[in-house]
C-alpha cells in the first residue's frame, strides 16, 4: 500500500509541467542562474571564436615571449608569443565538443543499455550490469589512459576514451528508473493491448526517463571536460599546437615561476566552466527532486 | 450451459517463488491463486471480492496473460488463451481497466495517443479515421473532443479512469476485467465510473469480471459473487442469493462488516468480529485455509481441504456447510 501510494506521488511529479517547473526553481536557486549565464558566455565564445578572439591564437611572434597580462595582451602571452586570451576562445571550441560529444555518446549508451537490462531484468540485467560494475571498479583515468595509449592520441579516440568510461553511470541510472516504470500500469496496459517489447522501451519507458537523463547529461559535461584536460595535461589528449585548456595547462607548468599566468589562466577555465555545469546541473536535479520541494 | 460461457477458468493456479536455494531450487512458494475455477457468461457481470492479497488481482491478471499460469486452463469462448503478447486476437477481444488512474496513464502521452495507441497497434484506424475513432470513445465514456490534445495530469481522477476506459474500449473487446476500478476514486466519483461501466455494458453488450473489495459497489454492479480468501474461491453464487444468505463463515463476517447507514441499527447489531490475522500465505494452515479464524472449525477442517460444491446453483468450499446439506 505504501509503495503504491510512493508511485502515485511519483508519477503526479513527473507530470508537472517540466519547463515551467524549472524556471520557477532557478528564480530562487543562484548558484543555477550563474552557472546558466557563464556556461552561455561559454557557448557564444566557442562558436564566435574567430570574430571576437583578438589575435590568432597559432601565430607565433618570439619577440612577445611571456607578456604579463596588459592592455595588449588581456591575459598576457606564453612561451611562443601567442596570445593566452586569443588561445582560451579557441580553447573552449575544443573543450565544448570535448564536453557534449563524448557525454552525448556514453548516454546514449548507458540509455540503451539500462533501459534493456532495466526491463527485461534476469541474465539480461545481470550482464549488463555487471559489466558496467567492472567499468567502474576500474580506475576511469587508467583505463582512459590504456586507451589511448593504444589507440593513439586524436580528438576521435579521446571521444571513445571518455564514452568507454562514462556510459556505466548512465546504464545504472536509467536501469533502476526502468525498474520502477515497468511495475506501472501504464506499461502493463501496453503489454495488454499487444505493444511489442522495443515500443514499450521507446514509447513509454525512455520518455519518462528524460528528467533524469537531462541532469545526468548536465553533471557528464564537466567531468568530461574534466577528463579531456587531465589526458591533454599527461600528454595523451588533444596534440600540440592544438589550442586545449589542458594541454595549456600542461605545457604552461614548466614556467610556473617565470610566468605564472600561462598555467593558471587556462586552470582558472577549466574551474569556472565545469563549476558552472555542475551548478546547473545541481539546480537541474533539485528542480527535479519532488523530496526538495517546498 | 458450459458451452455458452464467454470464459471459463478452470483449475487456474499462479504460484510465486518468493525464495531460492543456492541451486536456484525454490523453497518457498506464494500460491497467489490455487485452484480457482468459475465462468461468466456473455453480458454478465461477475464480481469476484476478498481483502487485500487474497489474489482476486493476480487471478485477473493471470486470465489477461501478464502472468503466465502455473497451472489450470482459461478458455474464452471455447478455445484456451495462452499468453496475450502471442495472441494478437485476444488482445482485442479481452481489455483491462486499472486500479490507480494516476498510474495506468503514461504521464508524456496526450489522452488521444493513449486511446490511439490501441487503434496503431492493431492497424484499426489511421489518419482522419483514427482522430474520430477517438473523438467517439471520448464521447463514450462522457469527455469531450478537445481533451485528446491535453495530457492526464491536466485531468481529475476520475476523468482519468474514463481516459482508461476509453482505452479498453478502443478494441471493441467481450470481456473487460476491472481490477478494482473504483476504489482509488473519491465516493462521489465512484458511483459515476460505475454507472459509465453498466450504462457501456447495456449499449455494448460488455461482459465484466469487476474485481474489488467494496462490498455494497460488487453488490449494485454484479449479477453474481465468487468470494476469494487465500488464493481460494470460499464461495461462489448469485448476487442477492449471497447477500441474503451467506453460508461461509468467511463470507458471513465479510457481510457483517458492511455499515448500515442507521446509527441506532448500527450501534445495537451485532458483527461476526474474526479473530487474528490472515495466515501468512506463503505457510497456510493445514486443511482448510480459513479454520484458524473460524469460530465454527473442527477435526476435520484441519485434515481435510474442502472442496467448492455446488447446491441449487451456490457453491461453497466448507465442511460445515456440506454437512448440513447432506443432512
Amino acid at each position: 500500500m505504501e509503495s503504491q501510494q510512493q508511485a502515485i506521488e511519483q508519477s503526479q511529479y513527473l507530470e508537472e509541467s517540466f519547463f515551467a517547473e524549472l524556471i520557477q526553481s532557478f528564480k530562487q536557486n543562484k548558484s543555477a542562474l550563474v552557472g546558466s549565464i557563464v556556461l552561455v558566455l561559454f557557448i557564444s565564445a566557442a562558436v564566435l571564436a574567430p570574430f571576437i578572439a583578438p589575435y590568432d591564437p597559432y601565430n607565433v611572434d618570439m619577440s612577445q615571449q611571456f607578456q604579463r597580462p596588459s592592455a595588449q595582451y588581456l591575459l598576457g602571452t606564453d612561451m611562443f608569443g601567442r596570445d593566452i586570451l586569443s588561445r582560451i576562445i579557441y580553447g573552449s571550441r575544443i573543450s565544448l565538443v570535448i564536453g557534449l560529444i563524448p557525454t552525448l555518446i556514453s548516454m546514449v549508451i548507458g540509455t540503451i543499455l539500462g533501459l534493456v537490462a532495466g526491463y527485461y531484468g534476469k541474465k539480461t540485467d545481470y550482464i549488463i550490469m555487471r559489466l558496467a560494475d567492472i567499468v567502474m571498479a576500474f580506475p576511469s583515468l587508467l583505463l582512459a589512459m590504456v586507451v589511448m595509449y593504444t589507440l593513439g592520441a586524436s580528438l576521435l579516440n579521446i571521444f571513445i576514451a571518455i564514452s568507454m568510461v562514462n556510459w556505466a553511470g548512465t546504464a545504472r541510472v536509467v536501469r533502476s528508473q526502468t525498474l520502477v516504470l515497468k511495475e506501472k500500469e501504464f506499461v502493463e496496459a501496453a503489454k495488454i493491448m499487444g505493444v511489442k517489447n522495443w515500443v514499450i522501451l521507446l514509447r513509454h519507458l525512455f520518455p519518462n526517463c528524460i528528467p533524469s537523463l537531462l541532469v545526468l547529461f548536465t553533471l557528464g559535461i564537466p567531468d568530461a571536460i574534466m577528463s579531456e584536460a587531465t589526458l591533454s595535461f599527461l600528454g595523451v589528449g588533444v596534440q600540440p599546437p592544438m589550442a586545449s585548456w589542458g594541454l595549456m595547462v600542461s605545457t604552461g607548468k614548466e614556467f610556473l615561476f617565470m610566468a605564472p599566468w600561462v598555467a593558471i589562466v587556462p586552470g582558472v577555465a577549466i574551474l569556472i566552466v565545469a563549476l558552472a555545469f555542475n551548478f546547473l546541473g545541481d539546480g537541474l536535479r533539485d528542480a527535479l527532486d519532488p523530496y526538495l520541494k517546498q | 450451459m458450459a458451452t455458452e460461457n464467454l470464459l471459463e477458468v478452470r483449475n487456474l493456479k499462479k504460484h510465486f517463488t518468493v525464495a531460492n536455494d543456492f541451486f536456484g531450487r525454490p523453497t518457498a512458494t506464494l500460491k497467489a491463486v490455487d485452484d480457482v475455477s468459475f465462468s461468466i457468461a456473455p453480458g454478465e457481470t461477475l464480481g469476484l471480492v476478498g481483502e487485500s492479497g487474497c489474489g482476486k488481482s493476480t487471478t485477473g491478471r493471470t486470465i489477461i496473460g501478464l502472468y503466465k499460469p502455473t497451472g489450470g486452463e482459461v478458455l474464452f469462448n471455447g478455445k484456451p488463451l495462452s499468453t496475450l503478447a502471442a495472441n494478437n486476437a485476444a488482445c482485442r477481444e479481452i481489455q483491462m481497466i486499472f486500479q490507480d488512474p494516476y498510474a495506468s496513464l503514461n504521464p508524456r502521452m496526450t489522452v488521444g495517443d493513449i486511446v490511439g495507441e490501441p487503434l496503431d497497434i492493431h492497424g484499426l484506424a489511421q489518419g482522419e479515421a483514427r482522430t474520430k475513432r477517438v473523438q467517439e470513445l471520448l464521447s463514450l465514456v462522457g469527455l469531450n473532443a478537445e481533451h485528446a490534445n491535453r495530457f492526464p495530469h491536466e485531468f481529475s481522477g476520475g476523468q482519468r479512469q474514463r481516459v482508461g476506459i476509453a482505452r479498453a474500449l478502443a478494441v471493441n473487446p467481450k470481456l473487460i476485467i476491472c481490477d478494482e476500478p473504483i476504489s482509488a476514486l473519491d465516493v462521489s466519483i465512484q458511483a459515476q465510473v460505475v454507472n459509465l461501466l453498466e450504462k457501456l455494458q447495456r449499449e455494448l453488450g460488455l461482459t465484466y469480471l469487476f474485481i474489488a473489495h467494496d462490498l455494497a459497489m460488487v453488490k449494485y454492479i454484479s449479477r453474481r459473487v465468487a468470494v476469494m480468501y487465500l488464493g481460494k474461491i470460499v464461495e461462489l453464487a448469485e448476487t442477492d442469493e449471497l447477500y441474503s444468505k451467506p453460508r461461509h463463515p468467511y463470507t458471513q463476517a465479510l457481510l457483517s462488516a458492511i455499515p448500515i447507514p442507521d446509527p441506532e441499527v448500527e450501534a445495537t447489531r451485532e458483527r461476526i468480529r474474526l479473530e487474528g490475522d490472515v495466515p501468512n500465505p506463503i505457510n497456510p494452515p493445514s486443511g482448510c485455509y480459513f479454520r484458524t479464524r473460524c469460530q465454527y472449525a473442527t477435526e476435520k477442517c484441519a485434515k481435510e481441504q474442502p472442496e467448492l460444491k455446488e447446491l441449487d446453483g451456490h457453491a461453497v468450499a466448507c465442511h460445515m456447510v456440506a454437512e448440513s446439506n447432506e443432512a
